[in-house]
């Protein structure tokens, strides 16, 4: 659509439009909003925007009209539906017809009204959320008022100003105008739809953002134009166009989405753009889709063999009836009846008439009722998962939902997990947990402690705890506790945030104020010893400051633990918030100053003549706030050795930052007991400054140009920031540059990976002390971070850099070059960065512990031993991954690792292929011990052998293997390794990764996650699992199944899954049963009545047979029955192998079932049959036993297969009997002339009073399930399968059991029996085993480690020998080594680095470890890293220790280029 | 559904009704309830089917079958029966020639008599049954095709008969009665019984007529039209005779308790065997007095109106004399198949025991691989 540039009114060129809009409204590819109000004004005639969808959702199929039409018309897409309708339809044909035409439709319609029950059931509930969401409040602009006024949801429009206030959901797609914040930004929080629970910033549209005062709806007469909607939520593109005909841009960064909610923005006004359905949320939002469970799939191809056997057995009956007729040849038999014309039919004929009513007859075979019986019986399950009070999670007060009602059994059959790792394995939740500062480590023991607390108050009860009575209380913080809990429950009408974790962290789910802070996370407890040098250092300064001390006197490894805060405090994105002001950031009284953005600004800024010159100019004007400071005694704070180049830069104002630091403290905005809360972009970052505000550095205040420190004794420091290089995961780093206000240097700040922070240390200069000391410094330094890596911690370096000013400008320049510039921008400005980066000086290093969730171990391990293959999918960098993958057990210590890192196609291609030689040498060679030991270990009858290798391949990497030349190669490796963990990977990555394996491997595959990236993964998956706890709900909208927690997936999978893969299996397995077997004796009764499809079953009772004679057994027995108890499936996983195998259900147990079925019926019929031969009996006085007595059997049949008898089953059973009875005898005595033609007037009572009957009732079912009771006895005892054995064990009293189950746990044991270390200190482990134990391990782990430990000092110092290179066939050896001497030299070090399940972080001071490098690069681009399996390897030899000076150059030569797996 | 989830997280306030009404701020947990049914926790009896388990049921099941079955074939085998087959089908019957000349269009019926000896009395009531071969009885169209109405009494049926009667409906225009094929095809051979002494008098045995039909059949299912109404003829006005019939249906019997639809032979005919081959209770001999056996040992004739043709469908008629037990005439089978099924669980059972006992003692706990 062409558009006009709208000078004269963009109100008329709005209404043109949309006229035009109207005639051409499939054409047109854009949205014109204007606003409502100013519309009104002009026009107030018609809607403007009439054709966009109003605010109101709904989101129910049908209505109270279309309700039946339409749910028929779904209901019949069902094929076996129209199949059944057909067959009833036929029953109206009076050639064919078998049955009375009506009471053929009954069970059809039986079945189909309880299918639109259901649905219409479900299509309430979905109505009455509709009606709660559209009748949720929000402010809406109204004309004739001139103010906000209280509106429904529903009743906003298009075009429509709406106001929203902190905490409010926003009620569509608005387009931000106006924000109470004076930046223009407001937060908004995305959870409900991408996951992510920290803060996203919007702005204002450019031009509002100049508005001086409020924002008047009256006064906007701009029009919009943007894309028509859709579901990108990632996009938005228009413009808006003002009455003056200027247009501004619009971007996403403007757009507030529908279901987000305001954080932190006390007021927001916007337009609305989009609404009700064509939010973008809602066109995201595709509903519960179908999926179909593989037993139901299996299941379909029984139902397709039924529908073969009914067929024979139709054409055989008419056959038969052809050839009976045929014998008759031209003379009549009397009581072949002539068809109702009179007329004769030829044997041809009446087969072809009568293979139609077989069809009908025999109809039952196909069991109506199966689909609904499953579908009943799945909904009971679903109820009692819901049920499940140890799927409770009480802290978030949520339950496990089952989304999808039709795949609970798959859960049974699972054989892949993919798993995301942040928040489904983790909780998400940083935890600062020790760092080292200058070589010197600090281990944070209490920290430890209260950590550790904080897991028992888990299990403990609240009201265990007076008021943190119990809780480890930071002296110092103690103060800021209770104003605290005041000023919290204020502000969020939350509970107490003390007491115990559980309530905390409900109250922190529900409020949601603050992301990643839960006092978990907030409260770091200082090391004393660090905290002493903080204070003594502070301490120090200040007196250096009052008696005009130069600060480098200061012992350098004082000045740099307080560095080391600093950097903690302002090198992150963080933003600070007061709670007494909750909706405002931290405003400092210096007006807003953005980074220095050009040359001129830097020369303003660091030049003298700014103060001259500066009347009219922001940054001028604050600098004359500053002049005006007293300026005695802080010039003499400034550092003599910056001295010289200062004073060229500003001669005569040195102390004007200083002393604004000082006075830069709002009195009202932060008070001595306020928190400040900080909202962070990372987790990690919000760690790091929650542990440098415990050591009193808090973080006050941040704006785009300065940042504000409280140190203690000091005050508050106000640091110039001068350049923020944000972080981006090529550099994995990020860097702030200040101007320090004691020093008033240039200082760049940075923090990052250890890795690369390593690689651009300045390297030590000279072999003096000072030299030694750094080279000293960074050994320790690396050592701890080996050691923190090993602990599965988070490791980040910290380093700063002074510059000299005139470095400084040298590179300002040069970026400003940079970030002007138009093409190749981005590449310019990373240069840029990286030249920034580098030289830098080691500060120290942090562990943050990304607290795996509770449990996550311990179900890992038993899903394993379920058989499961797990694999680790996260967007996490490799080192982070692999250490969470070691500290979830995913990985073993001592099992090897490929690592997969490749540049190009080519090289992965290679390196998938020598991995696979490297397996299939390695673990072919030596065949006759590993297969053993398989036979051993493993006996799954996967096809593949599962080896105990680890696999890690990174993103990129796996975008090259899933490319479909190589993607078999891929599979060949992975799926031979125990457990896959790939990095770095993307959405589509982890898509596509569930689907190749789902595709190729043909297995179940389950994906598990709980953020947005998780949502293709999970929506590939077969079955879906979102976690519902910390993040937002995006992956549960996608799921399945929705876990408040990880570790309930062992109890779904394990038990649930199990008992509902088991219950369905042998439902379905009888349904088949039940029905040949009924349908066997009118086939039977054809060879005596002339196949002339007559049946001696009443037809009542043919169709309500299984409809109601037989159908409450078996949904109880389908719905409650336990084959094995929830305690022994949990005790032993590998009872889920079982599901997997498709056990329960397998296609020959159909066939048996049919078989026996057959048998049955033949015993039911002939019994009954000799019994009344050549009698008087007639037609329904024989087939009423037969009824009877077949009843008798199938239910019989099913208590043999019921494993628990509850007072549910033997009543079911009972009422069963008792409801065939009561309306047999209630059918035959009603009425005498009815129900032709069977007319079975007082036929069962005559029955009941015959002795033969009960004869008949009590030999026949015992002579039909002769051979299956004995066959099930004899199961029992010469073969039981791994579940009758289970079923054995729960007969077992407890101690018995427990004992049992210890046995095998030690037997299933070895299988994770831990190679020797390398290396051994045995007084370390000594000390520290029995902590360990009581920690984290499983006590049988624990023990194990000791054997294996003391195994490890005859090994000595050498390579041990299980390690991998050991193990490695030479020529894969040599291939290697000789690879790696035609490669660039790049260095690949491989640490050994285990997860050790015993805290050795609580260790005080440990010996610094050694870590074991094996270096094997591979190609150029390519490396094939083979992990030493180290085990406990980072124990010391003692040798090593006593002299850290020599091992220090190897060893720190190796770290430097040390890529930490 | 996504609205739905984060209004129900939501706690600030903003949700109509739900937080404000509450009020009281005692968040409702949802907490599921931890009952014995919520759980699946209720008491179950849990029974293993091994061998050792199962054992016992099998010699249970054995050792009560047995005698029942030992029982039942004692009780079959003292019933006396006796049959004799009249078809005629055979040169050398007395009754070829009527089996020839016989058809549905005959008028003049065919007489034949057949001398038969009994072996031994028939101590109690001697129960008369004609019994049929290879007639389907049971065909699907042959079973339909009759109106339970009409047969009720039911005048409106009676003028206006069931579709379920056609081709037999109306003949003449005129309504069957009683229609359908069941009726057309009534049985309709006369059979008499007489004694011949070793004198060589003959005596007819009396047979009784009257209690040979259910008794339900007899009062409440069959009615004849218009009640109470003596004048059958007049009641059957304006209805036509089923077409294979040789008199209309008010004509069966003299006796008025016995005519028209609740004529029991007709009544005992409407009853669809089950099977082909099947006997249909004829008449009733009843026992004399205590001293005199009902029918003596010696020779019998049996005098044999034949107008029911049964060799074109290959058909076979018998006549049967039967004495009754409690369960019924004579069968042996149900007692042999106790006594087969009561041994085959005996044996089963100490197959289970010998299994049990080298099997069934090991440690299975072991046994789950791990």
């Amino acid at each position: 659509m062409a558009r006009e540039s709208g000078e004269a009114g963009a109100l008329k060129s709005c209404e043109v439009r949309k006229r035009t809009k109207r005639k051409s409204k499939k054409e047109s590819k854009s949205r014109i909003v204007c606003s409502n109000v100013a519309y009104e004004r002009a026009r107030g005639a018609e809607e403007p925007h009439k054709h966009y969808a109003n605010n109101k959702i709904k989101t129910t199929k049908y209505t109270l009209l279309s309700f039946l039409p339409k749910n028929l018309f779904e209901q019949f897409h069902r094929f076996a539906n129209v199949y059944f309708v057909f067959i009833a339809l036929l029953n109206f044909v009076p050639v064919v017809n078998a049955f009375q035409p009506v009471l053929a439709l009954a069970p059809v319609i039986f079945i189909l009204s309880v299918t639109a029950i259901k649905d219409l059931w479900e299509d309430y509930r979905r109505h009455r959320s509709d009606k709660e969401i559209n009748h949720m409040d929000c402010l809406v602009y109204c004309k004739s008022q001139r103010r906000y006024v209280e509106k429904y949801w529903k009743q906003v429009c298009v075009g429509d100003f709406v106001r929203l206030r902190c905490n409010e959901i926003l009620p569509a797609d608005v387009l931000l105008l106006s924000s109470s914040d004076p930046d223009g930004l407001c937060h908004i929080e995305t959870a409900t739809l991408d996951g992510e629970s920290n803060l996203k910033q919007r702005q204002v549209v450019r031009r509002f953002l100049d508005l001086d005062c409020e924002f008047d709806p009256t006064k906007y007469d701009s029009v919009i134009e943007c894309e028509r909607p859709n579901n990108d939520l990632g996009r938005f593109r228009g413009y808006i166009i003002h009455r003056n005909g200027k247009r501004d841009g619009l971007n996403k960064e403007n757009l507030l989405l529908r279901g987000c909610t305001i954080r932190n923005t006390e007021e927001a006004v916007g337009i609305v753009i989009y609404a009700g359905h064509e939010t973008k949320s809602m066109l995201n939002n595709n509903g519960p889709r179908y999926k179909r469970s593989k037993l139901e799939r299996q299941m379909n191809i029984d139902v397709f063999w039924c529908v073969i056997i009914l067929l024979v057995m139709c054409l055989f009956s008419a056959i038969g009836h052809g050839l009976w007729v045929f014998q008759y040849g031209e003379t009549r038999p009397v009581f072949d009846v002539l068809g109702p014309e009179g007329t004769d039919l030829s044997p041809a004929l009446s087969a072809v008439y009568l293979f139609l009513t077989m069809i009908i007859v025999f109809q039952v075979l196909i069991p109506i009722s199966l689909f609904v019986s499953i579908e009943i019986v799945k909904i009971c399950q679903v109820y009692i998962i819901h049920q499940d009070v140890e799927l409770y999670d009480e802290e978030t007060d949520s339950h496990l939902q089952c989304r999808a009602l039709n795949i609970t059994e798959d859960l049974g059959q699972m054989q892949y997990i993919f798993s995301d790792k942040t928040g489904t394995l983790t909780e998400n939740k940083m935890v600062f947990r020790r760092c080292a500062v200058v070589g010197i480590e600090y281990s944070h023991d209490a920290n430890a402690r209260r950590l550790a607390m904080y897991q028992e108050l888990d299990s403990e009860e609240e009201d265990c705890l007076s008021q943190g009575g119990t809780l480890p209380r930071r002296d110092s913080a103690s103060s800021h506790q209770s104003a605290r809990v005041v000023l919290r429950s204020q502000s969020t009408k939350s509970h107490r945030r003390t007491g115990s974790r559980a309530e905390a962290k409900r109250a922190s789910i529900l409020s949601k104020h603050t992301a990643f802070s839960s006092p978990m996370e907030k409260d770091v407890t200082p090391d004393p010893q660090l905290l002493d040098k903080v204070n003594d250092c502070a301490s120090q300064m200040e007196f250096m400051r009052l008696h005009a001390q130069p600060l480098t006197q200061l012992p350098s490894e004082l000045s740099d633990i307080i560095d080391f805060f600093v950097a903690l405090a302002i090198c992150n994105t963080v933003v600070v918030s007061s709670p007494d002001q909750p909706r405002q950031k931290v405003r400092m009284r210096f007006e807003l100053k953005s980074p220095v953005k050009t040359i001129e600004d830097f020369i303003k800024r660091f030049t003298p003549s700014r103060l001259t010159s500066g009347s009219n100019s922001s940054s001028s004007s604050s600098l004359a706030t500053r002049s005006s400071a007293p300026r005695a005694g802080s010039s003499l704070l400034s550092s003599p050795s910056a001295e010289g180049t200062l004073l060229k830069l500003e001669e005569e104002n040195s102390p004007g930052p200083l002393e604004g630091s000082f006075r830069a403290v709002p009195a009202h905005s932060v008070s001595e007991e306020a928190e400040l809360r900080y909202e962070a972009e990372s987790p990690d970052e919000a760690a790091l400054v929650y542990a440098a505000r415990a050591y009193k550095c808090a973080l006050v205040g941040r704006l785009p140009d300065q940042v504000t420190v409280e140190l203690p004794h000091l005050g508050k420091l106000t640091f110039e920031l001068l350049h923020t290089l944000g972080f981006d995961s090529t550099r994995k780093r990020m860097s702030v540059v200040v101007r320090h206000p004691l020093t008033d240097e240039i200082t760049v700040y940075t923090k990052g990976a250890d890795s690369v922070i390593m690689d651009l240390l300045r390297p030590p200069t000279s072999d003096d002390t000072k030299g030694k000391r750094q080279r000293k410094t960074l050994y320790k330094t690396q050592n701890y971070l080996n050691l923190y890596a090993a602990n599965g911690l988070r490791t980040l370096c910290i380093a700063k850099k002074v510059l000299s000013k005139e470095d400084y400008a040298a590179w300002l320049k040069s970026h400003l070059a940079g970030e002007t510039a138009i093409q190749g921008r981005e590449e310019l400005l990373f240069e840029s960065a990286l030249r920034l980066e580098t030289d830098l000086q080691l500060l120290g290093a942090t562990g943050i512990e990304d607290r795996l969730q509770d449990g996550v171990p311990e179900a890992i391990a038993s899903l394993r031993k379920a058989g499961l293959q797990i694999w680790v999918l996260t967007g996490d960098k490799q080192e982070t991954a692999i250490n969470i993958a070691y500290a979830c057990k995913l990985l073993d210590p001592e099992e090897e690792i490929i690592t997969l890192n490749a540049d190009s196609q080519e090289a992965c291609a290679v390196l998938l292929e020598e991995s696979l030689h490297y397996i299939r040498s390695k673990f072919l060679c030596d065949a006759p011990e590993q297969a053993s030991r398989a036979l051993q270990d493993d006996p799954s009858s996967l096809p593949v052998l599962v080896h105990r290798l680890g696999l890690v391949i990174d993103g990129r990497t796996l975008a090259y293997a899933l490319d479909s030349s190589l993607e078999d190669r891929f599979l060949a490796v992975a799926r031979s390794c125990r457990s896959v963990l790939c990095c770095r990977s993307t959405p589509l990555q982890k898509s596509m990764v569930v689907k190749l394996v789902r595709n190729k491997l043909k297995v179940m595959t389950l994906a598990i996650g709980d953020g947005a990236n998780d949502v293709s993964m999970i929506q590939v998956a077969d079955v879906g699992v979102g976690i519902s706890g910390q993040e937002g709900m995006q992956a549960v909208m996608a799921s399945d199944f929705a876990l408040p927690r990880f570790q309930y997936l062992q109890k779904l999978l394990l038990v649930h899954g199990h008992w509902c893969y088991s219950r369905l299996a042998n439902m379905i397995l009888y349904f088949f049963y039940k029905n040949a077997m009924f349908v066997a004796l009118i086939f039977w009764y054809q060879f005596y009545c002339g196949f002339s499809g007559s049946a001696m079953i009443d037809q009542w009772f043919l169709i309500f047979f299984n409809l109601m004679f037989s159908a409450f057994p078996q949904l109880i027995t389908g719905t409650l029955d336990k084959d094995v108890s929830a305690e022994t499936l949990q005790d032993r996983p590998q009872l889920y192998m079982s599901g997997q195998n498709s056990e329960e259900y397998k296609p020959y147990m159909f066939w048996m079932n049919m078989i026996d079925a057959f048998y049955q019926s033949l015993v039911c019929f002939f019994i009954p049959y000799f019994a009344y031969s050549d009698s008087d009996a007639d037609l329904f006085s024989w087939g009423t036993p037969i009824t009877s007595l077949a009843l008798l059997t199938i239910l019989l049949h099913l208590g043999i297969e019921t494993k628990t008898w509850t007072w549910l089953n033997w009543a079911s059973i009972a009422f069963s009997v008792a409801l065939f009875l009561a309306i047999a005898l209630f059918y035959n005595a009603s009425c005498p002339s009815c129900y032709p033609p069977s007319n079975p007037y007082w036929t069962i009572q005559r029955q009941l009073a015959n002795p033969l009957f009960y004869l008949l009732c009590l030999i026949t079912p015992v002579a039909a399930l002769l051979p299956r009771y004995f066959y099930r006895a004899c199961q029992g005892t010469l073969f039981p399968g791994p579940v009758q054995v289970g079923r054995q064990l729960d007969r077992l009293p407890p101690e018995a059991r427990r004992s049992a189950s210890g046995q095998t746990k030690v037997t299933g044991g070895h299988h994770f029996a831990p190679r020797p270390p390398l290396y051994h200190i045995p007084g370390f482990f000594c000390n520290h085993g029995a902590e360990g134990y009581k920690k984290r391990e499983a006590p049988t782990d624990s023990a194990r480690e000791g054997a294996g430990l003391s195994a490890g000092i005859t090994a000595g110092g050498g390579w041990g020998p299980d390690a991998p290179r050991g193990g490695l066939p030479p020529e894969v050896d040599t291939l290697l080594h000789s690879q790696g001497e035609a490669s660039d030299g790049r260095l690949y070090a491989n640490a050994a680095v285990g997860p050790s399940g015993f805290s050795l972080a609580d260790r005080a001071t440990p010996p610094p470890p050694f870590t074991q490098h094996e270096c094997v690069p591979l190609t150029p681009s390519a490396t094939c890293v083979q992990r030493a399996p180290g085990g406990e390897g980072l124990g010391l030899p003692p040798s090593t220790a006593t002299r850290p000076e020599g091992g220090a150059v190897t060893s720190t030569a190796d770290s430097l280029e040390t890529t930490l797996l | 559904m996504m609205a739905s989830g984060y209004s129900a997280k939501e706690e600030d306030g903003h949700l109509p009704g739900a937080s404000g009404a509450a009020g009281s701020g005692v968040a409702k947990s949802k907490k599921p309830d931890n009952t014995a049914f919520k759980q699946q926790r209720l008491p179950a009896w849990q029974p293993i089917l091994t061998a050792g388990t199962v054992l016992p049921a099998f010699f249970v099941i054995g050792l009560i079958f047995i005698p029942i079955g030992i029982g039942l074939y004692v009780t079959s085998n003292n019933i006396k029966e006796f049959e004799i087959d009249y078809t005629g089908a055979d040169m050398s019957s007395p009754c070829f020639n009527c089996s020839q000349s016989s058809s549905w269009n005959s008028t003049w019926p065919c007489r034949c008599s057949i001398a038969f000896t009994l072996d031994q009395p028939f101590e109690s009531n001697v129960f008369m049954y004609y019994g049929l071969s290879n007639f389907y009885q049971n065909h699907r169209r042959y079973v339909k095709s009759r109106d339970d109405s009409q047969l009720n009494g039911d005048k409106s049926s009676l003028k206006n008969p069931s579709k379920e009667c056609e081709p037999y409906r109306t003949s003449d225009n005129k309504p069957i009665a009683p229609c359908g094929a069941i009726a057309n095809s009534l049985f309709n051979d006369t059979l008499e019984l007489f004694y011949i002494d070793p004198n060589g008098t003959r005596t007819q045995i009396p047979l009784m007529k009257k209690g040979i039909a259910w008794w339900t059949d007899k009062h409440v299912k069959f009615r004849n039209p218009g009640g109470t109404n003596l004048n059958l003829s007049t009641v059957f006005q304006g209805t036509a005779k089923p077409v294979n019939w040789h008199k209309s249906v008010y004509e069966l019997d003299a006796d008025l308790e016995n005519n028209g639809f609740i004529n029991e032979d007709f009544i005992v005919w409407m009853r669809t065997a089950a099977l082909p081959t099947f006997r249909k209770l004829y008449r009733i001999i009843q026992k004399k007095s205590n001293m005199t056996p009902t029918l003596p040992r010696g020779n019998y004739t049996l005098d044999i109106t034949y107008n029911y043709p049964v060799l074109s469908f290959e058909g076979r008629k018998r006549m049967i004399l039967s004495t009754i037990s409690w369960m019924g005439g004579k069968n042996p089978f149900l007692g042999l198949a106790y006594i087969t099924v009561g041994s085959v669980c005996f044996f089963l059972g100490v197959v289970l025991l010998i299994i049990h006992h080298k099997y069934g003692n090991r440690n299975n706990s072991a046994d789950i691989p791990n």
